[in-house]
């Protein structure tokens, strides 16, 4: 698991943040919940159409679109 | 003390902005936190002021005050909306930090939730980084307990060198401590506040803007302005000049500001490394903060959480169990509406009968007396027997579901659906709110960060149906459409209500669909959503608050509106010009309007009647049928269907009201909001015309086709 995004997590899967690659106001947004370099995710669900997902981060559960968890890479 | 809503202008659109001390040894507190970590219930707690309390994110969207007493000293505490940040990407965090920043309080209490208290520990720094009077509350501590959480409070308030209180809201705990707490720092000497530390170079730079800055703004620590000024975020930064009266040409703080920035460039960084490392260290503040000074004895306290939410969001689970949940509601409320509605009109038409006989006896002439008993109380009992049961029962499920934390997982099954129509999922949420009372919903929009698709929240919300056109859904349903009784006709008629409700959300998806294509044209923006924990709900509190808060202001909302109006309508049906009342000559006028769309006029005539509160429009169709004088009395479901019967109802008249009442113009209060939160009288107009003229083609085709089909059959 190298170059994956969030997008490639599945059920139960962890992953350490790479680099946020979302621009604008969502990046912010993204960096107050906690995303930065180095931080654990795991993902927890997964909505009924498969998109948005819900990740714990930092012992909150957010739910993230495709188009943004695309823009965030991680590794494992 | 405080801003006056002229300096605050259009942001502030609430009663809130400024607040006012009376007394001026009171200390004002805004109330700050993360969403849904119980900020609200602390609120309530020491005020007592009943204030509506959601266990989804961005509850409070408007800020509201109360005050109470310790030891003689008064607290004035504000409800600020609750917010991640103060970084200002939205209406709410705008509003919020704007408060902190400007709105003269004496203290700020950040209300933290115990049970993920890291993420809540990024706005207690940025709060600390603007004032250092600053108390940290600790929510939830029982539930934290619970899950075997430990929270060493002393370690954390001396790492973030200000008191720290731990609290549980729920049952009133450590309420006493945080007024102590906050009197402590509001009055004594500033607590040190702990410093969060950024690279070296950002550090020089914002010094050297900070000692320009110092004396020229009093009311706002300059360190923060500095480093906004170095950020240069459009909205903060003009805040900070209009606010402060500081001159953004002024050359010496000109040329400070072109050094600063260089320095920054020459040292490597650019605007976007500055605004990262200023979040990332914030972000990293915190988990140091928090290292060791809670320890989890139970790592895998979420796990209940997600094996509830697996199903409640599950691919194959999901989606059924929300329309499950959803008829649930509404054949509860339809199943036990029943009874006590029959035995409440009985009793106030008996009352009728009696206030009569006493008229008569007392020899007060029929003049005076009619339009009293026959104008208002009737109106009256009508709305309080009909509306008043399925109120009672509807609120409080809804906010057992609120509770709960369900709502949060609705918008997360249906987040996909609004996305293909360019919209945000969090709509599911205004919806939600909008169930209630549409112009709540409106003001609901403010958690969707993006201006498009918060206007288009705005403008579909009328289309699901609030409390004030239920009954009428309800009572319509049960005369018309559904034939059997008891649980068999109950469960029919939740069915129908549903496909009814469903067909409004239907609606919500097209036109936010056509209005993404169209007027509001745009991408989906990007979206994040917490699923909070789910909580046990306190159910004899959900039934005070909603019985309270909702069912009587609601009702009471619906009187007020219902008595002046039971007597306009009164006159007018007993004014004559020409022999003829004026109703009729009102309702004869608009009658092959109101027969194109499967109506008649004196329906539609309710309808424009009822624009002050949709609560009316049966009773204004029933004073108007009665008016003929074809039926002395109404005291039941039966008489009411036989006086309809009487003047031409058929099946098809029925579902045309409902379909109507699902699709035309919003209330009176709800344009208002409208017009308060767009700022803009085209986007009300707008807002009126969509719905109404779904309503009017919807009406018109489905009238002649089932005109056409009942004619064939």
């Amino acid at each position: 698991m190298d170059n994956n995004t969030l997008s490639a997590l599945k059920i139960d899967d962890s992953a350490k943040i790479k680099e946020l690659r979302s621009a604008g106001s969502i990046r912010r947004r993204l960096q107050d919940i906690g995303l930065i370099e180095g931080t654990d995710v795991k993902c927890v669900l997964k909505s009924p159409g498969g998109d948005p997902a819900a990740f714990l981060i930092r012992g909150t559960v957010i739910a993230i679109r495709r188009e943004d968890m695309d823009n965030i890479l991680v590794y494992s | 003390m405080g801003l006056t809503s002229d300096s605050v202008g259009i942001k502030a659109v609430d009663m809130g902005f400024s607040v006012k001390k009376d007394n001026s040894d009171a200390i004002m507190a805004a109330l700050a936190g993360n969403p849904n970590v119980g900020k609200s219930s602390v609120f309530n707690c020491l005020t007592g002021l009943n204030q509506h309390t959601g266990n989804w994110p961005g509850k409070t969207v408007a800020n509201a005050s109360g005050s109470c007493f310790r030891h003689d000293r008064e607290f004035i505490l504000v409800d600020i909306p609750g917010t991640y940040s103060l970084m200002a990407h939205s209406a709410e965090e705008e509003v919020a930090r704007d408060f902190i920043c400007y709105g003269g309080a004496e203290a700020v209490i950040v209300v933290c939730d115990a049970t993920a208290l890291e993420r809540s520990l990024n706005l207690v720094l940025q709060t600390i980084e603007i004032t250092k009077r600053v108390v940290v509350c600790v929510n939830l501590l029982d539930e934290a307990e619970k899950k075997g959480i430990k929270i060493n409070l002393e370690l954390l308030s001396r790492r973030l060198g200000v008191p720290v209180v731990g609290t549980s809201a729920k049952c009133g705990k450590g309420m006493d401590r945080l007024l102590e707490s906050v009197e402590s720092t509001a009055m004594g000497e500033a607590p040190e506040g702990c410093r969060v530390r950024y690279l070296a170079p950002i550090e020089a730079a914002a010094e050297k803007l900070e000692n320009v800055l110092l004396g020229k703004i009093k009311a706002l620590n300059p360190r923060w302005a500095a480093l906004r000024l170095l950020e240069n975020d459009s909205g903060t930064v003009s805040g900070i000049y209009s606010y402060t009266g500081l001159d953004p040409d002024s050359p010496e703080l000109a040329d400070a500001l072109k050094e600063a920035n260089k320095s920054l460039l020459d040292a490597g960084i650019t605007p976007e490394r500055l605004k990262d490392n200023i979040a990332s260290c914030l972000i990293l503040n915190a988990e140091d903060i928090i290292n060791g000074a809670v320890e989890f004895d139970n790592p895998d306290y979420g796990r209940r959480d997600r094996k509830i939410d697996r199903l409640l969001t599950g691919r194959l689970t999901g989606v059924p169990l929300m329309l499950l949940l959803l008829g649930l509601v509404l054949w509860l409320t339809i199943t036990g509406a029943n009874y006590p509605s029959a035995l409440l009109s009985d009793l106030l038409f008996f009352i009728e009968d009696k206030l009569v006989a006493l008229c008569g006896y007392a020899g007060i002439p029929e003049a005076v007396y009619a339009p009293v008993i026959f104008g208002v109380y009737r109106v009256l009992a009508w709305v309080v027997s009909v509306m008043l049961p399925p109120m009672a029962i509807f609120f409080p499920l809804f906010t057992l579901l609120e509770d709960l934390g369900y709502l949060p997982r609705v918008a997360f099954n249906l987040d996909k659906a609004f996305k293909k129509c360019c919209s945000c999922g969090k709509q599911a949420l205004t919806m939600c709110m909008g169930f209630g009372c549409n112009a709540a919903g409106i003001i609901g929009c403010r958690i969707i960060d993006s201006p498009r698709e918060r206007l288009i929240a705005v403008i579909t919300n009328s289309f699901v149906p609030c409390n004030g056109r239920f009954p009428l859904l309800i009572s319509v349903t049960s005369m018309f459409l559904i034939s059997g009784t008891g649980v068999a006709g109950s469960a029919a008629g939740a069915l129908i209500l549903t496909f009814f409700i469903l067909l409004g959300i239907l609606m919500t998806f097209a036109v936010s669909r056509l209005l993404s294509v169209s007027l509001l044209k745009g991408k989906p923006s990007s979206f994040t959503l917490e699923l909070p924990p789910y909580r046990r709900p306190d159910i004899g509190r959900i039934i005070v608050r909603s019985v309270l808060d909702r069912t009587l202001y609601v009702l009471g909302r619906a009187v007020t509106v219902a008595a002046p109006a039971g007597l306009i309508i009164w006159l007018l049906a007993n004014l004559t010009a020409d022999g003829i009342p004026l109703l009729k000559h009102l309702s004869a006028f608009l009658d092959p309007a109101g027969r194109l769309m499967g109506l008649d006029g004196v329906i539609l005539l309710a309808f424009i009647l009822g624009f002050p509160a949709n609560e009316l429009v049966i009773p204004l169709i029933i004073m108007m049928y009665m008016s003929n004088g074809t039926l002395a009395e109404l005291d039941s479901l039966t008489a009411m269907k036989e006086l309809f019967v009487q003047n031409g109802w058929t099946w098809i008249t029925a579902v045309s009201v409902m379909l109507f009442s699902l699709f035309h113009w919003p209330c009176s209060t709800t344009m208002l909001t409208i017009k308060k939160e767009t700022g803009s009288m085209g986007w009300t107009l707008l807002s009126f015309a969509i719905p109404t003229a779904a309503g009017i083609i919807i009406c018109i085709l489905f009238s002649s086709v089932a005109g056409a089909l009942s004619l064939a059959g």
